[in-house]
Parts: structure tokens; sequence; C-alpha cells
């Protein structure tokens, strides 16, 4: 019954979905302002129906209703709470459920918060937005249908992959979503551009923080499923260059450069053609990314084939979206006047440049990552992507874009003097020299990228300390800078903020990269192994037993050369029963200076366990870093600026 | 008409920096693409030894784990076991913790050479996590010539 109920909140919102989706231009056409206010009802109303649908399909899984396919082939009844609620979009159909909810969240929002903006722009914007809608529930109710019953009931469900019973994954699917569905606002309102042929700065100013919150969703959700990695896999790996991993890291990329872009659209009416462009790629980036993971095409071709209808919808709805939002895009960005000059040197032009080095490389991820699978697909044999690639292009493309970062702050709009922010630089570069030089001394010369990265995010962490400087003018006028200081407007505490967080990762990368210790040995009760500084001594192995699986805990003790408190490691190895599968959970002791990190193996007989110890310093630095950059956006979001414009805006529309 | 020109050549500039710059992806592609490691070819054991792979190349193997191979040296830490496409079969030694999801009869994506003995040495084996609970890439081509349960079933979508 409840699944009915689900199932029909669903069509309902599919129909409310047309509706929005179609009428509202009607009403633009006739100037009918009754017909245009269907676009904010019928937003409303999908987000109510979705809630109901995906209301209904979590009811079914807190309660394990069986007889609901869904439930019955992602649950168990014996999963802890939290995994029967994060089973919910834990496979496709649900997945895609919990996509539509967040798409008409959005669309809802925009109704609501958006009353500032122009009727008639506003209208647009949503019949966008509704218009996915339709495309997501098409796809759900036609191929992917989340309340498909089951008859007869089985008795028991086939459970959730154990690895995916695990509080940082319970929340990094919605995280993500959250990020990959927040672009789809910038999309609605780059088409609504397109369509009313006008991009100004206050449409900038509506862009940016949607953008904002889609890019701290998209960041935070990406180091979620990085940190789950690192301490579910068991191998102190934190990324892998995955597809699945790809996918999320291509919209991160645009997105980022839509953040800027949109900057300069706002500040100075400039690149308005080019972040259309940006927003409407940044979208496609999400969309293509969800399918990919989703449909199971990245798993292999083949899977690809086991429901050739999804294939081709999926298909299908890509060609219609990204194709013809490109195709409105061809048609109409030509008739947007062009915007502001600005210098060679210039603050413009560090975006641009920031723009072309992280598209560029969100281009080279989107080759390495698609490449098999063409490959696969026309049957010319299959090959994989390495590390090495990815590597190698993250290091060509993004040492530029963080040498430029320094810089770029500094540089004032429209016409910007290298000279001058290079002489602010210069304490920064001389530091960031001195600490690449001697990590190249130290290391005997040995490792060259490890000094150079060091070199970098030294740089970068410095020069953001010398802008601030400059800002507050330390140097010129001391008595002043505290005053200063704390007068700095939120925005700009975001950027410096972000843009440390993004030195504080590169610092994690570079030294745990570098200076990782890992040791694979078979100890039995009372042996001792050396890691890093420690000493970790082996205290055997003991059964214990969880709500839906039992383990095998080993039980170690490490403790400091330099002497201090034991430090206890309880790595386990888990045998899950519904589905029987082993799972390793390491033991991860995290301190500033660098993590602990042990894993337990098998037996070997005679009392004797393999295990593998790893000492990885400052990896606390990738978690810090990100977290940074997500408080970065969050504070620029805070700005004032954001808050008070928007009666500026009311203005102009009366205007308009 | 000065602004017009101006502003061509303020296109002019970003073109030119932006057509640099995909050079520059473009020169990485192929040159990334040569160094070993980057581009690895995915092979199951029988085209192996269609293909001739030469000894020391660094490739792909995937495949099922063949029932009843997996034997553990006295060093307690290597793993000798043997992959098969259920046409051919290759023999694999590895030495660290497998991964938990490691079984006998299931899919495996391991990385590594042929040595001269030609036994693939793998320093990365892959047993992946997947809703479906199949590694990608491991499911034979030639599966009529499996008679394994596991190797009909593994990588399907259930429905």
């Amino acid at each position: 019954m409840i699944a009915e109920l689900g199932h029909f909140a669903t069509i309902l919102a599919l129909v409310l979905a047309l509706l929005g989706a179609t009428v509202p231009h009607v009403g633009i056409a006739r100037g009918d302002s009754r017909l245009m206010a269907v676009a904010d009802n019928a937003a409303i109303g999908q987000f109510l129906m979705a809630i109901i649908a995906f209301g209904a399909l979590m009811y079914s899984y807190i309660i394990s209703d069986f007889s609901v396919y869904a439930v019955a082939a992602n649950s168990h009844s014996a999963k802890p709470m939290l995994y029967k609620i994060a089973g919910v979009w834990g496979n496709h159909e649900g997945s895609l459920l919990l996509w539509i909810l967040m798409l008409t969240l959005f669309a809802a929002a925009l109704s609501l918060k958006g009353r500032k903006l122009p009727q008639r722009f506003r209208t647009r914007v949503i019949a966008v937005q509704s218009a996915l809608v339709v495309g997501f529930l098409l796809f759900i109710l036609f191929t992917s249908n989340p309340f498909v019953r089951l008859d007869p009931a089985p008795f028991e469900g086939n459970g959730l992959n154990p690895l995916l019973q695990d509080p940082g994954l319970a929340f990094h699917p919605p995280m993500l979503y959250l990020g990959y569905v927040g672009l789809s606002v910038a999309f609605s309102f780059a088409v609504a551009a397109l369509i009313e042929g006008e991009v100004t700065p206050l449409w900038a100013r509506w862009v940016r923080p949607w953008t904002l919150v889609a890019w701290m969703f998209l960041t935070a959700g990406i180091i979620l499923g990085s940190w789950w990695a690192y301490y579910e896999l068991g191998w102190g790996g934190w990324w892998f260059w995955d597809p699945a991993e790809n996918a999320s890291f291509m919209p991160w990329l645009v997105a980022t450069a839509l953040l800027h872009s949109a900057i300069v659209v706002e500040k100075r009416d400039a690149l308005k053609s080019w972040t259309i462009l940006l927003s409407i790629v940044a979208f496609s980036f999400s969309l293509l990314g969800t399918f990919l993971v989703r449909s199971g095409v990245i798993t292999s071709v083949h899977a690809f084939a086991n429901d050739p209808a999804r294939g081709v919808f999926i298909l299908g709805f890509l060609v219609v979206v990204i194709g013809g939002a490109l195709t409105l895009y061809a048609w109409r960005a030509p008739k947007l006047t062009p915007g502001g000059l600005f210098g060679l040197v210039s603050r413009e032009s560090a975006l641009v440049l920031n723009n072309i080095l992280l598209s560029t490389f969100a281009g080279v991820v989107l080759v390495g990552t698609l490449y098999p699978l063409v490959l696969e697909a026309t049957g010319s044999g299959q090959i994989s992507v390495g590390a090495p690639f990815f590597d190698f292009g993250a290091i060509v493309l993004m040492s530029p874009l963080i040498v430029a970062l320094g810089f770029g702050p500094l540089l004032a709009w429209k016409r910007g003097r290298l000279p001058r922010a290079a002489t602010t630089l210069l304490p920064a570069l001389v530091v960031a020299l001195v600490v690449g030089l001697f990590t190249y001394w130290q290391t005997a010369g040995g490792v060259v990228m490890t000094a150079f990265g060091l070199l970098l995010a030294t740089w970068l962490l410095a020069s953001v300390a010398m802008e601030i400087a400059e800002r507050t003018q330390l140097f010129k006028n001391p008595a002043g800078f505290l005053r200063r200081l704390r007068h700095l407007p939120r925005a700009s505490w975001g950027m410096s903020l972000a843009h440390s967080g993004v030195a504080v990762l590169l610092f994690g990368i570079t030294i745990s990269e570098a200076w990782t210790e890992e040791k694979l040995v078979i100890m039995q009760r009372g042996d001792t192994a050396e890691v890093g500084d420690y000493s970790v001594r082996f205290d055997g192995v003991a059964p214990v037993t969880g709500p839906n699986y039992t383990a095998i805990q080993g039980h170690f003790y490490a403790s400091p050369k330099s002497g201090g408190a034991d430090i206890m490691l309880e790595p386990q190895d888990r045998l899950y029963t519904d589905p029987v599968m082993n799972t390793t959970e390491a033991a991860i002791h995290s301190m500033l200076s660098g993590d602990l990190y042990a894993v337990i193996g098998e037996a070997a007989g005679g009392g004797r366990w393999s295990v593998r110890l790893y000492f990885k310093p400052f990896v606390v630095g990738l978690w810090l870093g990100a977290a940074m950059m997500v408080l970065g956006g969050l504070l620029s979001l805070s700005d004032r600026r954001l808050r008070v414009g928007a009666p500026k805006a009311k203005k102009l529309s009366a205007e308009a | 008409m000065a602004g017009l020109k101006t502003r061509k050549r303020q296109r002019l500039v970003v073109m030119i920096v932006a057509v640099a710059v995909l050079a520059l992806a473009a020169f990485l592609i192929v040159f990334a693409g040569r160094q070993t490691g980057s581009f690895n070819l995915f092979l199951q054991p029988s085209e192996v030894f269609q293909q001739k792979v030469a000894v020391g190349q660094r490739f792909r193997l995937g495949g099922l784990v063949e029932t009843g191979s997996v034997a553990r040296k006295d060093d307690g830490l290597t793993y000798e076991f043997r992959v098969t496409d259920c046409a051919a079969d290759l023999p694999v030694s590895y030495t660290g913790i497998m991964p938990s999801l490691f079984r006998e009869g299931q899919g495996v994506v391991s990385e590594g050479a042929l040595n001269a003995d030609g036994v693939f040495v793998a320093d990365t084996v892959l047993a992946k996590h997947d809703e479906n609970y199949a590694a990608p890439g491991t499911l034979p081509k030639n599966e009529e010539a499996c008679g394994h349960p596991e190797a009909l079933t593994a990588g399907q979508d259930g429905r």
C-alpha cells in the first residue's frame, strides 16, 4: 500500500513537472502572469510529491517490506537502521529517486527564495528545472521503478554490500548528489538566460551562490568518498583515479572553473558567453558522471547490454539535454552583448587562465576515463588507463595553476601590474624556494617531485598570507592592521581560506606520498615490528561479533620511540553473513604528524598472522585541506554582499 | 572602431593561450601514453597466449581464480594461484595481503608482468567493490567454455 502510494506520488510529480515545464513558457509568450505562476506552484507540488515518494521508499526499507523488489534486492532485516536507510540510495533505483528529490528541492528553493528575481526570468529558470525533472521521472517510471512489487515476497532480502555498510559511505552519495544536482541550477539559469537572450551581472550574482553551494557539497562528497576508500579498502590509498572517482572529479573541476568565471561576469560584465557554456558543461559532466556510474557502463560495457532499454534511454536523455543546451548555446550565444575589455595582465586574465587550465584538466580526465570504454565498445581490445597518466596530467596542468593562484588575487581588475604583484610576492617566493631547495638537499636530490610539491604548497600558503598583508597594509601602516583585518569582507576571508585549503591539501598529498612507511610482516603474539617512529607489538587476536557480522580482531600496541603512552590498534577482518562477504576494517590512529594504520590479513598457521602496517605522515592534511575549502565556500556564502545584495536586485527587477 | 580591434585582440590572446594549453594536453596524452603503467592492456589468459606478451611488459590480467589452485608459500605472505578464462590459465604469484574479497572461483584483476618462467608476478590484486559483487573485466569472454556457475552469474544484474 505504502509502495503504491510512492508510485502514485511519482506519477503525480511527473504530471506536475510536465505542466511546470510547458505552461509557464506559454504564459510568458502571452504575458499571462497566472499561467506564469504555474511554474512556482508546480515546483512546490513536485517537491512535495518527491518527498512522499522518497518517504514511501524509505518506509519500505525501514520496515523491511521485501515484497518491494528494490528492498528485497538491497536490504536485510538484520541490518542496522542507519544502513537500512542508507540502503535506500545504495542502488540504482533508489539513488535516482534521491536525484529527483534533490532536483525538485532546488526547484522549490528557487521558487521560494528567488522571489526577488524578475518574475519572467525566474519562471523560465523553474520551467527549465521542471523539464529536467520530467526527464528523470520518465527514466525512473519506465526503466528503473523502485516501487515494483515482488510476488511472492521472499522471507529475507539479499542485503547491502557490506563494504557500503559504513558511516562514511552512508553520507557520501547524498552529499555528492546535492553537488551534482546543485549544478542543475546553474544549468537552468544558463538555459533561461539563453532563451531570454541576456546575461547581466545580476545573473551572475544569482548563479554564483548556487554554484558555490553545489561546489561545497561536491567537495565534501568527493572527500568523504576518498576518506572511505582510505580506511575501508585497507590499502592505505585515498585516490585511485577509478572511473567512478573521475566521474565526480570532472564536474568538480568544471564547477571550480565556473565559480571563478562567474566572478568576472558579476564584477566586470565580461566572459558571459564562456560562463554560460561552463554552466552547461558542468551539469553535463554531472549527468554523464551519474549515468556512467549508475548505468554500469563503467563496470563493463557488457553490463550495458543487460538492460538495453536503460542504456538507450540514458543515451537519449544525455543527447537531448546536452545536445539541446549546446544547440541553444550555438544559436543564441552570439546574440549576447560582449562585455568589458581587460588587459593581458589583469585579474580577469588570471581567472581566464584558471578556467583554461581547469577545463583542460577536466578534458584530460574525460579522455582517460572514456578511452578504455570507447576502445572496448569498438572491439579494439581492453586497456586500462593507469594512475601515472592522471598524475602526470595533474602535475603538468595544476602546477601552473598554483603558481598563477599566487598572483591572481593581487592583480587589479581590468589592468594589473605584474611587477607590483611580484614585489609583494617576493617573500613568498623566497620562502618557497628555501623550502623546496632544503627538501631537495635533505633527500639528497632523490625525489624531485616531493621538493617541487612542497615548493608549490609553500608558495601558495605564503602568497595567501602576503595577499592578506597587502590588503590590510600590514607593512605600510601597521597601526591599523588589526582593524583592517577585522573589516576584510567575508568573501575575501572565504577566498583566502579556500586557497590555503588547496595548499594544505597539497602538503598532505606530497608529504604522505613521499614519506609513507609500509611494513608487510608475519607476526605472532609478542612479536614487534618497527614502522615510522613506533614499535608495534602484536598481542594476539580475539573473535568479536557485530549485529550482522563476526570478526577476528587483532590487538596491537604501538609505543612511540620518543616515549609516551601506547596507542592501541584493533584492526578487524569481518565476515558478513548476508550476503556472505569478507571486509577488512583497518585500524587507524590519526595524529597531526601522521596516521598509524594497521590491517590484519589471513592466519598463516601456527598462530602467525600476516599484518600490514603503515605510517602515513600528515594524511590529515587531505581532510583538513578539503574542510578548509568547504568552510571557505561557506564563509564566502555568508558575505554581506550576498545577503544584502538582494534588495538591489529588486530595484533592478522593478526597472525591468 | 578601436574598441572592436582590441576586443578582437583580446579574443585572439585568449585563443592562443587556450590552444597552447590544449596542445600541451594533447602532447601529454600521447607522451604519458608511452610511459609504463599509463595505458595497460587488459587481458584474459587466452589473450596473453594469443598475443605472446613479452616478459616484463606490464598489463592487467582479468579472469577467475581457478578452484583449488590457491597456495600459500611458507613465508605466509606469498600467494600462488591460477587465473583462468576457462579456455586457458596462467600462474600468478603475489606477495602481500590479499584483498578480503579474494576467493577461489571468483573474479580477480591483477596488475604486473610475466617473468622468464611464464609466471605473472602481480604487484596489485584487486577484487573490486561494486553493488553486483563482480570485478569488472573478469567475466570470461568465452562464456560457453565455463561450466562454473559463478562464471555465469557473476556480473549480471540479477533482473
